[in-house]
């Protein structure tokens, strides 16, 4: 969702975030009051914007320091690489109004001499926004709280009537409110923001919020920021642009073969991966693989590495035939290692968008992020590892996270940093304790929009690499270790005689067969014989029959008796 | 040969404080510094580049050139006792800070 644009006319800080939040930047020719207790970043802020308006928006300013020298504040900016001297010249004017501590004071007074002196200087240089900082200053000094409220009135109007842009700054007590006489300003200003630094559990947090836009919509939460290496950077919860550039169809490999398998072809390009596990269930291997694979194709890579050294971390995954040094030489990848209680989450954040950025980075390790969880940052590391989470997918960047569970009994899945519902594919490793042993395991508890295998796997790690090792089951248990092993093994012979049986088995009905086959010839001959002794048997009978016959004439013929008549005819 | 002083008043235009400035220095010196001062009048609406490089906020504002050190007064110096101890000026000799 985009914040409605409004009737109201903008002017962008540039200040990351901030225009987000506030829907274009602050109201245009109208009054901003920045309000916040010591060291808030109120300086910064006027500063920043004043800063991007006059480089990059064309719009000269005037910063009127009541609190700071400006020589101070020059050398200041200087660390966030503004490089104001150059932008002096003619866009950029400080203005030296430090009340002296010694003032003596005699009766009544105004501050008719610095209206003076700034109308001319803004006519000067055509001036669209000026910076009082900080109002509070040069107010009290009045000593008088009629005189105070006339004054704000009269730099309101005389800011009004000039159009300029304006961003007054001015401290708040101790208390959380602004010290009376000075406290209306927020109801006469147009836009108001305020700044708060806390420190939770020995972390620096800081948060920002708006608390008034008069004429226009803003995001009224109270927003994270940090002041880095290029000044304030606001994390806004609102997508600069929701509508992201066309997902990726590419897998691309997890580094280990068989994994890849698991997953049905590997990660999708451009998702986040969230590899969850108890301490030395090979997290960090999984990452290192995943690297070596994406620097293996060529591409730019940045390992974030929290506690533990870079040096170590490359000389660890050595042990697995994992071998990074190669690409760190070459110039793809990059490991960095931070200590994560140094800062807190939202500086963490920042670093790594930077590095990345810095690096053209592809893909990302960020190992783990569940150190940005760690003390004093327990609140805004959620929010930290959404934002981490939806810049990665916003900046096409292949993003492989590591969380830490806290438990041993990880039968729980509970994570410090419930970031798992927004990964898209989230890897599970645990321990299984069976039979004496303790095997590395591996479950995909969920990979967005791919097949993914639903079987615990046993996750093996050798000199040789990391691999996979085949499922086996029995009585509802996967089998691992030795026991896999013992399971192999007696498979392994179980078949071995399997074969043999059946062997034997073809062995003996080929006997049977070949003996049966020759019986059937014996009988046949046996059957011819038969036959042919059949045959001579009627040869005999006929034979035997005439020979009868004729004996029976014959015998007649010796009795004398009469000559048959049929005989003549036989 | 009494001190030699020199003023500079700072003024914003003919407001009623600035006015009443004007006067209250003006009664000052010819009550206690005749024929030893020297006044200079700046209207920082006419010379606003004077005021910027002079580092002018309020007005009035009175600065005390000479004798050194150099001494600001801010206001419309109606309180004439505090004025004159400020300047040092004979008649309030205890008051050196108020």
């Amino acid at each position: 969702m985009k914040l409605s644009n409004s009737t109201v006319q903008k002017a962008r800080t540039g200040i990351q975030g901030m225009d987000e939040i506030t829907g274009g930047g602050l109201p245009r020719g109208r009054t901003t009051l920045v309000e916040g207790g010591p060291g808030s970043g109120k300086t910064v802020l006027a500063l920043q914007s004043l800063v991007n308006g006059a480089m990059h928006f064309n719009e000269p300013g005037i910063f009127v320091a009541f609190e700071e020298s400006s020589k101070r504040l020059i050398s200041y900016a200087a660390k966030f690489g503004w490089d104001l001297p150059a932008l002096q010249e003619q866009r950029l004017i400080f203005l030296d109004a430090q009340p002296s501590p010694d003032l003596i004071q005699s009766g009544a007074f105004s501050l008719d001499g610095m209206f003076a002196a700034l109308s001319a200087k803004a006519d000067e240089i055509k001036a669209k926004r000026i910076v009082f900082d900080s109002v509070d200053m040069v107010l009290t000094v009045l000593n008088d709280p009629v005189a105070e409220r006339r004054e704000i009135f009269r730099l309101h109007d005389w800011l009004l009537a000039r159009g300029l842009t304006a961003v007054i700054t001015c401290k708040r007590g101790q208390d959380g409110f602004i010290q009376p006489p000075l406290s209306f300003m927020q109801f006469m200003v147009d836009c108001c923001v305020s700044l708060r630094h806390e420190v939770i559990q020995g972390v620096s947090q800081r948060n920002l919020r708006v608390t008034k836009y008069r004429g226009s919509s803003f995001d009224e939460n109270e927003c994270p920021f940090v002041i880095g290496g290029i000044g304030m950077d606001v994390a806004s919860t609102w997508m600069v642009d929701r509508s992201r550039p066309r997902v990726s169809e590419r897998r691309i490999s997890s580094g280990v073969k068989r994994l890849d398998a698991v997953l049905g072809g590997g990660y999708y390009a451009d998702s986040s991966v969230l590899i969850t596990g108890v301490p030395g269930t090979a997290k960090t291997t999984l990452s290192g693989a995943f690297i070596e694979a994406a620097c293996s194709r060529g591409e730019r890579c940045l390992f974030v590495s929290y506690d533990t050294d870079s040096a170590q971390v490359v000389r660890n995954l050595n042990s697995v035939r994992i071998m990074l040094q190669r690409f760190i030489t070459k110039g793809l990848l990059r490991v960095i290692s931070a200590r994560s209680v140094s800062a807190s989450a939202e500086i963490h954040l920042m670093n790594i968008k930077n590095r990345a950025r810095e690096h053209g980075a592809q893909c990302v390790v960020v190992d783990p992020v569940s150190a940005l969880a760690k003390t004093g940052n327990a609140l805004t590391a959620h929010g930290v590892s959404e934002r981490l989470l939806d810049w990665a997918k916003s900046e096409r960047i292949t993003l492989l996270c590591t969380s830490l569970l806290d438990r041993i009994s990880n039968e729980k899945e509970v994570l410090s940093i419930p970031i798992s519902t927004i990964a898209d594919t989230w890897i599970h490793l645990s321990y299984l304790i069976h039979a004496g042993e303790r095997n590395r395991s591996l479950s995909i508890v969920k990979s967005r929009g791919t097949w993914h295998s639903n079987q615990v796997r046993e996750l093996l790690l050798s000199a040789n690499g990391v691999t996979l090792a085949d499922a086996y089951t029995a009585g509802g248990e996967v089998l691992m270790g030795t026991l896999r092993w013992e399971k192999e093994r007696t498979e392994q012979a179980a078949s071995v005689e399997r074969l043999a049986a059946v062997r034997e088995k073809r062995d003996r009905l080929q006997t049977e067969e070949h003996e049966l086959a020759n019986r059937l010839k014996a009988i046949q001959i046996e059957i011819e014989a038969k036959r042919d002794e059949r045959a001579s048997m009627t040869q005999v009978e006929a034979r035997s029959k005439r020979i009868d016959r004729l004996d029976r004439i014959r015998l007649r013929q010796l009795r004398g008796a009469d000559m048959p008549r049929t005989i003549n005819h036989s | 040969m009494p001190t030699q002083f020199k003023f500079s008043l700072y003024i914003a235009g003919s407001s009623p404080h600035s006015k009443l400035a004007v006067a209250n220095l003006t009664a000052l010196c010819r009550e206690h510094l005749e024929d030893c001062h020297q006044v200079e009048i700046v209207d920082v609406l006419r010379e606003p580049k004077r005021a910027l490089a002079d580092g002018i906020i309020f007005t009035p504002v009175l600065v005390k050139q000479a004798p050194k050190p150099t001494t600001t007064i801010v206001g419309n110096l109606s309180n004439l006792e505090v004025v004159c101890a400020t300047l040092g000026i004979a008649g309030f000799p205890d008051a050196s800070h108020v």
